[in-house]
């Protein structure tokens, strides 16, 4: 079997006293799109954002690529190497936050090619030339030189895509990419995801959108406080569940969002 | 009013807009990079319990005491007086510039302490999972934005430290003030060379905060309220 994208085995999670993620292991292939349901709390972000580190797990493993780290003491702090590594796992994915998240004080263009120059030391001209490609492709390359806050939400979003795109990374996660969004901004950001899906993009995708999670993902995870309760195809995990919880939130999910 | 008496005294007090001006700047200057260090030390353990002693003190006291404390009150202990300091704190240019700057850093720091404050997590956020180190996110991220939300505050405190020049004229500085009093001494026209002076200051405060507003404009023409 060939190297996983990414793999996540074992991890745990406490906040306090709280256990938000007990035990979870997956796997990301190549190619592998993968949907993360799950009601609010289930801890579905929680595991996403341990994937590059901006929650640092109690215990677990998580590897991107040939980068892994083990984490078996809580109480240590990582090492220099460790972070080193991090960095190296960073580079190699793209992040698209909920809140878009992107840098008030740089126009969309310079949002872009920010990592590109500074972290990987390409060239501003090859990642200028990158960027107004992949600002085509999100259908922005008008805005190029505008600031952020001159951009509706889903414009921000796109720009966001774009700007984890330009990392040229081996996988793509989002985290709840549209749930910011007004409702009439919605579709336009699932296009953009759904086009990449098509490209093959390894992605792991956390969202509310039950009928896009469904059509767009090979594989869907239904999290329940902290557990994998339901996985498979999409066509199981939505339509044939094995858990009864997993399916009267699909259920009620679908029922609220019959479009999706 | 008596113009040749108002052009010699506009002439007079000009002279000394070189020296206003050259420590106005140099004190900002030189307090804002002191500025950016106490915030980075404030970020440490234990950093922010000197940080804070040293606002609290220079924020608590008189800049006019200040400057005589380093003046004079320095020259009098033997050990400075037999240090490799002695030629610099002996010069009132000296004492006045330093003890400028380290009240400016003080109410500096202050105000880029709220502009770091207003910096969203979620600007951090997108610079860690960009990969970048904690010293670039700092210097490209961090500052930056924090720099910009803190213009409008500053802009007030450099035209204070503008002002507050004119205070080193008692230790025999011959800046505007200096200057002004001077002629005052030597005339007794009190009325129309402070006048003048004060017409002068104003004029600066007026282009300085044209400037500043100008600034806003440039680095952020559509956040941060510089709509």
């Amino acid at each position: 079997m060939n190297t996983p994208t990414i793999l996540l085995s074992n991890i745990k999670k406490r906040y306090g006293g709280h256990e938000v993620l007990h035990d979870i292991s997956l796997t990301a292939q190549d190619g592998d799109v993968i949907s993360l349901i799950g009601s609010s709390g289930s801890g579905k972000s929680t595991l996403l954002r341990c994937i590059p580190f901006l929650e640092v797990p109690q215990a677990g493993e998580i590897a991107v690529g040939d980068n892994r780290i083990v984490i078996d003491n809580v109480d240590e702090k990582l090492s220099a190497a460790q972070q080193r590594t991090i960095k190296q796992m960073r580079m190699q994915l793209g992040f698209v936050f909920q809140s878009f998240n992107l840098w008030p004080h740089r126009t969309v263009l310079q949002n872009i090619i920010e990592a590109p120059v500074h972290v990987q030391g390409r060239s501003h001209k090859e990642a200028t030339e990158e960027a107004e490609r992949l600002l085509q492709k999100v259908g922005l390359y008008q805005k190029r030189d505008a600031w952020p806050s001159q951009l509706s939400g889903g414009q921000q979003q796109r720009v966001a895509i774009a700007r984890a795109l330009a990392q040229q990374p081996k996988a793509l996660l989002f985290d709840e990419p549209t749930s910011a969004l007004d409702p009439e901004l919605v579709g336009e950001v699932l296009r953009v995801i759904r086009e990449l899906a098509e490209e093959g993009r390894t992605m792991i995708i956390v969202t509310h959108e039950m009928g896009f999670a469904r059509e767009v993902a090979n594989k869907a995870i239904f999290l329940h406080q902290g557990m994998i309760e339901e996985q498979g195809p999409p066509e199981q995990v939505f339509l044939d569940p094995h858990s009864d919880r997993c399916r009267a939130f699909v259920h009620s999910h679908l029922q609220r969002n019959p479009t999706g | 009013m008596d113009n040749a008496f108002f052009s010699q005294t506009l002439l007079a007090l000009l002279g000394g807009l070189p020296l206003t001006l050259n420590l106005t700047l140099l004190a900002l200057i030189g307090g804002a990079l002191l500025a950016v260090c106490f915030n980075l030390l404030r970020l440490t353990r234990f950093g922010h319990y000197p940080v804070r002693f040293y606002i609290w003190l220079f924020r608590g006291t008189p800049l006019l005491i200040q400057i005589f404390m380093i003046y004079y009150g320095l020259g009098s202990f033997e050990l400075v007086r037999d240090s490799v300091l002695w030629p610099v704190l002996r010069e009132p240019y000296w004492c006045g510039l330093i003890a400028l700057i380290l009240n400016d850093a003080a109410y500096t720091s202050e105000i880029l302490r709220g502009g770091l404050n207003a910096v969203s997590p979620q600007s951090i956020e997108a610079a860690k999972v960009s990969g970048m180190s904690s010293r670039k996110i700092f210097t490209r991220i961090t500052l930056p934005i924090a720099v910009r939300q803190a213009l409008p505050a500053w802009s007030n405190e450099v035209i204070s430290m503008l002002k507050a020049t004119s205070l080193v004229s008692t230790i025999s500085l011959m800046e505007m003030t200096g200057i002004a009093d001077a002629i005052v001494s030597s005339t007794f026209r009190a009325l129309e060379v402070f006048l003048t002076a004060a017409v002068i200051y104003l004029i600066l405060s007026l282009i300085v905060s044209r400037l500043l507003t100008l600034l806003e404009h440039r680095l952020s023409p559509y956040q941060f309220g510089a709509r």
